[in-house]
């Protein structure tokens, strides 16, 4: 516990990451003041106005309106929203799997750890955005799903970014784990009899759980940016819902005209971003872990 | 040697047939095979007509089956038509791997030479006002979205200066002059990916270096600063600075298509892109299958460089 209160020290120290810990939540509340907004304004999102397309200020429409004549805030408030919970939502997956499989792998060790990196090493040597291309196209209706409802659509997105987001955790946790299966604990547990299930979940994962966290963190950013990307290109967050990548589709078109329009969602994208990656090494250095290669990402 | 490359290809090989398995089974799921858009165009296609088509081309059978007529035609040398552009694949693709080839070429070399300096400074000077804005620097350029960076390049110096051309390419060999303008906002693009991880771990590996008691000798035996840093340390922390560029091809060939979409540039990452948009399956198969033999022959690379770098990695015993 004590070395736990010695990390909040030391993060609270960590001028970047706090700063980033403030804006996260700033924009956490805007995506909490999303529906708070829609009622206040007496509009949706998704409200087309033909009449009103790429208008100015105003008092109806607070930053102006899109292409479609959709108001703009609501649209970049309902993206924040989207944003945030895919991104997170896919990370929890992703360490989900990533710890499990990783502890497992450093724990047991053998041909199930030999198995398991080499498939790490593989999926991070891959040009991942092809591949995820091919799986957000893939027709859903032909395994039984309807792909028409964007709910559908946003937990393919969700599950698809997991599947690539899992081999840091993976790699992280299995570092701890060997580690932590060498200490005087776990070995006196393994002398009493304990099972391995019980080991890993009592005594490794509460040790190993530094580095899980710190590569949760640090992982949020990346599936974020590769959520925008696939909304960007159409393959990810589905009209009508609005996404910040997607938002830029119709931006793209428009820089002549509008140029406001390409420049809000990817601002905030690159906030986001950026305010992720400075959290995670705030905690990795709070923590002290060492984590690999920063950095690299998969698109 | 011939032992350790024969086991990388064996190696490499297995990881494409199970790409092509993987990548058959995902394509076989995408929206409408090539007869039911042949009877969709045609009103006079009866289904029976469909049906017999379907078994003529074999595209009746389980997938698997399936699978294996293609993997058969496939190491004959056969990768089969393209759909869309009605050519075989193989004649679409190679003018469009060197494209991308290049692109990913002169942005790695882009990357580099903005790292290497920048990383060196950052380390020399830890903890400084410079070495906080470096790694600021680097910090926003992997955390920027590709396709808005191009975006804003697009907007700034496309639309507003005039500067640049917006899209298209032009070809080295007939106008260079043409060739450069065109590659120069997609090479800028595509090396933000990378440079920004390259920074950090130049910087890293180079402080590394700096604390080693060769540095310490080198300096007590009156050296001049720059040749401690240029000659001794730089020579020395370049060396894992490989792996990460071998590490990066995926990315890298992830970035070229983020980049050759946005400046509709004519390389492989659009044509993929494209591909896949258009349900062109086999198109997009074989592209995807060469973008990934690319990136293992890329890594393949890097660890031989790496190797011939550093001799106290033996290949051939520790070296998988």
């Amino acid at each position: 516990m004590g070395a736990r209160l010695g990390a909040w020290k030391r993060f609270r120290r960590h001028g970047p990451a706090v700063a980033a810990a403030v804006v996260l939540v700033v924009l956490g509340l805007m995506a909490l003041a999303f529906p708070l907004a829609e009622s206040a304004l007496g509009l949706q999102a998704e409200t087309i106005d033909l009449l009103a397309r790429l208008a100015g200020p105003s008092w109806d429409h607070p930053i102006g309106t899109d292409e479609l004549g959709r108001d703009l805030l609501l649209r970049l408030l309902q993206g924040a929203q989207v944003s945030l919970f895919v991104g997170l939502a896919a990370a929890l997956v992703a360490t989900v799997i990533g710890a499990a499989l990783g502890l497992a792998a450093g724990y047991f060790g053998g041909w199930l750890d030999a198995v398991l990196m080499r498939i790490t090493d593989f999926v991070i040597a891959l040009p991942l955005l092809p591949l995820l291309i091919v799986m957000a196209a893939a027709d859903l209706s032909r395994l039984g799903l309807d792909a028409d409802r964007p709910e559908h659509a946003t937990l393919r997105i969700i599950l698809i970014l997991a599947l690539v987001g899992w081999t840091t955790v993976a790699r992280l946790a299995r570092g701890a784990a060997l580690v932590v299966r060498e200490r005087e604990y776990v070995q006196a547990a393994r002398a009493l009899g304990t099972g391995s299930t019980t080991i890993l979940i009592r005594h490794v994962l509460p040790n190993a759980l530094s580095p899980i966290v710190v590569a949760a963190t640090l992982s949020v950013g990346n599936l974020i940016l590769t959520e925008s990307v696939l909304s960007f290109l159409g393959l990810g967050i589905q009209p009508p819902l609005a996404s910040w990548g997607g938002m830029l589709t119709g931006a793209q078109g428009m820089i002549r005209e509008a140029p406001q329009l390409a420049v809000w969602p990817g601002l905030l994208i690159f906030v986001t971003v950026v305010a992720f990656n400075v959290l995670g090494d705030g905690i990795r250095d709070a923590f002290d872990v060492e984590a690999d290669v920063p950095g690299l990402r998969s698109r | 040697m011939i032992r350790y490359l024969c086991r990388r290809a064996a190696g490499a090989a297995l990881v494409l047939v199970i790409m092509s398995m993987v990548l058959y089974a995902l394509i076989g799921l995408m929206p409408g095979d090539p007869i039911d858009v042949m009877v969709q165009a045609d009103p006079r296609l009866t289904p029976a007509d469909a049906a017999r088509l379907k078994a003529l081309y074999g595209l009746d059978l389980p997938l698997h089956e399936r699978y294996l007529n293609w993997l058969g035609a496939a190491l004959t040398g056969d990768f089969g038509y393209s759909r869309l552009h009605h050519r075989p694949v193989l004649e679409l693709l190679w003018p469009r791997l060197g494209v991308t080839v290049e692109l990913l070429g002169f942005s790695l070399l882009l990357s580099l030479a903005l790292a290497i300096p920048a990383g060196v400074l950052a380390a020399r000077r830890a903890y400084s006002w410079l070495d906080h804005l470096i790694s600021l620097l680097s910090l926003g350029a992997y955390s920027v979205p590709a396709f808005w960076l191009a975006l804003m390049l697009i907007m700034a110096f496309s639309v507003e200066l005039g500067w640049l051309p917006a899209s298209g390419s032009g070809d080295l060999a007939e106008d260079g002059t043409q060739a450069w303008r065109h590659m120069v906002l997609p090479v800028v693009t595509l090396s933000a990916a990378t440079v920004g991880g390259f920074i950090r771990f130049v910087r890293a590996a180079m402080m590394e270096e700096l604390r080693r008691d060769y540095v310490r000798t080198a300096r007590a035996k009156g050296l001049r600063e720059r040749r401690v840093i240029f000659r001794h340390a730089l020579k020395n922390a370049l060396v894992p600075v490989i792996t990460i560029v071998g590490l990066s091809l995926g990315t890298l060939v992830s970035g070229a298509l983020v980049t050759e979409t946005m400046f509709a540039y004519p390389g492989m990452g659009k044509l993929i892109y494209d591909a896949v948009m258009a349900s062109d399956y086999n198109l997009a198969l074989v592209s995807l299958l060469f973008a990934t033999l690319l990136v293992l022959l890329g890594n393949l690379a890097a660890d031989l460089t790496y190797a011939w770098m550093d001799p106290r990695v033996r290949i051939g015993a520790g070296v998988s």
